[in-house]
């Protein structure tokens, strides 16, 4: 991954941060790797973009990123949000490495939101930007304190967040960023990943990276590791179920969004993950509304 | 009530000190402490009483002495040789630490019955029926009713809130009990139901209290042996009836003198 001449904008090093600090965060990636939902801390830069625009996952995606990559970039399952056409764009300039919409295609996959629904391979990285990486942040404000139960593997708090769930709302209404107990040890946020997708992670095949930039925390779930989201015995773990295939692919078992269509209350549920949708059409999945939307 | 008399004591200081740079926390603090017995540690502010129950229950290092704790499986053990994960798990099973301001021993944001059940889930309780049932029998036992189990503690009391803080610390049955000032920010009717309750409650689990108080007749009222402290010292220890109805040391007479009598 050592930097070669790419055809990049002049002026700038081999995807924009320069060879100090990508060892830097290669290091803090490596210790994320050796230790499985550990946080480690590392020295996050500045980036030119905004905190909460994914600051950490690009720091991540370029320290790992090479000029035979492919890179694509979501955001909430989409290819063509601002979010992800900038952060591609900025990799295109300052990498000059290749870029792709297509899940298959990719090595390299920065996501804000979502994992796509096709399988990932060992071939490929996922990158995920990540706001708040410590889960216990609202249970317990003191990052002295926080630090040491994950020391202690002390994670009964965790718990008392999952009853008040089920005390208020009758079941764990906790549906995004969904703690899960890593390799047995870490409780980890997976990121503002719907509850859905939690299930994905689980002894994936591909390297998972998460990267919080204002946070300065770098973790990982390495290939092939287990991935257990929290619950109670008597309520168990669910993903969230939708009554209706995806209105242009028909795709079931997949996380839909809701599009609002009209001021009369009209509404669409298609496939977050649009590469996935696109796929399937182009295969000859029609849903219902396919025909007037598409 | 000092049953097993024979039996090794519980709970043993021995010279136990501690120093704030050149301030006197408290010093040369011995004594033993058996099962189901209930002592009080009285004085004026200022006399380390805070300092001592800080250090029994360990968020204190000591500058002097040790104390010695007989756990669960009979093993006796100096509670500073312990490893932070060993007192952690001691904290939230075998002991409780009720505070004088209920603030800071409860989760306000969090229900009664998730207060009640966190030291459950803590020792890796994970089924949530069982939880909440157990947690609204302790609601019951400390006389709260069980149609308020989800509200938070914002909404009791003062007088709720220390028997909320009670059910959370008793859930787990611990055998030994840390009371800083339990009664002192309630008013004197509500003050009396708690100590009932309370002195129903020692007694029924037998459980083993150091309870810091400068109200006398609270220690009058909970415990069976007193210990007076003053300028960081012990200087008068006995029974409870004994020590406040014959105090010996000038001290001591002082104190028991100044209480108003109604």
């Amino acid at each position: 991954m050592s930097a070669v001449a790419a055809p990049q904008a002049s002026g700038y090093n081999f995807a924009y941060l320069d060879e100090q600090t990508k060892r830097m965060i290669r290091r803090a990636i490596l210790k994320g790797i050796a230790i499985p939902g550990y946080q480690v801390p590392f020295a996050s830069r500045e980036m030119p973009m905004p905190y909460g625009w994914g600051t950490g996952g690009v720091q991540v995606t370029a320290a790992i990123i090479g000029p035979d990559d492919v890179l694509k970039v979501i955001d909430q399952g989409s290819d063509d949000t601002t979010n992800a056409v900038s952060i591609r764009k900025f990799f295109a300039k300052t990498a000059g490495v290749a870029t792709t919409t297509e899940t298959k295609a990719a090595t390299i996959i920065q996501t804000r939101h979502r994992i796509p629904e096709r399988t990932l391979t060992e071939k490929q990285t996922i990158v995920y930007q990540v706001p708040i990486p410590e889960p216990l942040r609202f249970l317990e404000p003191r990052e002295t304190e926080t630090r040491k139960l994950h020391a202690l593997a002390d994670y009964g708090l965790m718990h008392v967040k999952l009853y008040e769930d089920i005390a208020r709302h009758g079941h764990i209404a906790t549906t995004y960023d969904y703690p899960v107990e890593v390799a047995d040890r870490y409780v980890m946020n997976p990121s503002p990943t719907p509850k859905f997708d939690n299930p994905k992670m689980h002894m994936s095949e591909a390297l998972q990276l998460f990267g919080a930039g204002r946070e300065k925390r770098i973790y990982a779930v390495p290939p092939f590791t287990k991935v257990r989201s929290l619950d109670f015995e008597d309520h168990p773990f669910e993903v969230q179920k939708f009554d209706k295939p995806c209105a242009l692919c028909a795709a079931t078992n997949v996380y839909l969004d809701e599009v609002v269509l009209d001021d009369r209350g009209g509404r669409m549920f298609v496939c977050s993950d649009s590469d996935h949708c696109e796929e399937r059409r182009a295969e000859g999945h029609r849903g219902e509304l396919s025909g007037e939307a598409a | 009530m000092t049953a097993n008399l024979n039996d090794k004591p519980l709970l043993s200081a021995r010279n136990l000190g501690k120093h704030y740079g050149q301030r006197l926390g408290c010093r040369d603090v011995s004594f033993d402490l058996y099962e189901g017995e209930v002592l009080a540690v009285v004085g004026e502010s200022g006399s380390g009483k805070s300092t001592l129950l800080s250090l029994l229950a360990t968020e204190l290092a000591p500058t002097a002495g040790r104390v010695d704790y007989r756990m669960r499986d009979g093993e006796t053990r100096n509670l500073f040789d312990l490893s932070e994960a060993e007192r952690r798990f001691l904290l939230r099973t075998d002991w409780g630490f009720v505070r004088q301001d209920a603030r800071d021993g409860l989760r306000m944001g969090v229900s009664a019955g998730g207060n009640v059940g966190e030291r459950l889930m803590a020792v890796g309780g994970r089924h949530y029926g069982r939880i909440r049932d157990t947690a609204s029998d302790w609601l019951n036992r400390v006389e709260i009713g069980p149609e308020r189990i989800d509200d938070l503690p914002k909404s009791f009391s003062g007088g709720m809130r220390q028997r909320l803080q009670i059910a959370r610390n008793l859930v787990t049955h611990p055998r030994l009990v840390f009371m800083d000032e339990p009664t002192s920010s309630l008013d004197v009717s509500v003050q009396a139901r708690l100590l009932d309750l309370i002195r129903g409650l020692v007694t029924e689990l037998g459980l083993a209290v150091i309870i810091v108080t400068h109200d006398l007749a609270v220690a009058r009222l909970l415990s069976h042996r007193i210990m007076v402290m003053r300028q960081g010292r012990v200087i008068e220890t006995g029974l409870t009836d004994q020590v406040l109805d014959d105090p010996r040391e000038a001290y001591t007479q002082l104190l028991v003198s100044s209480v108003l009598a109604a």
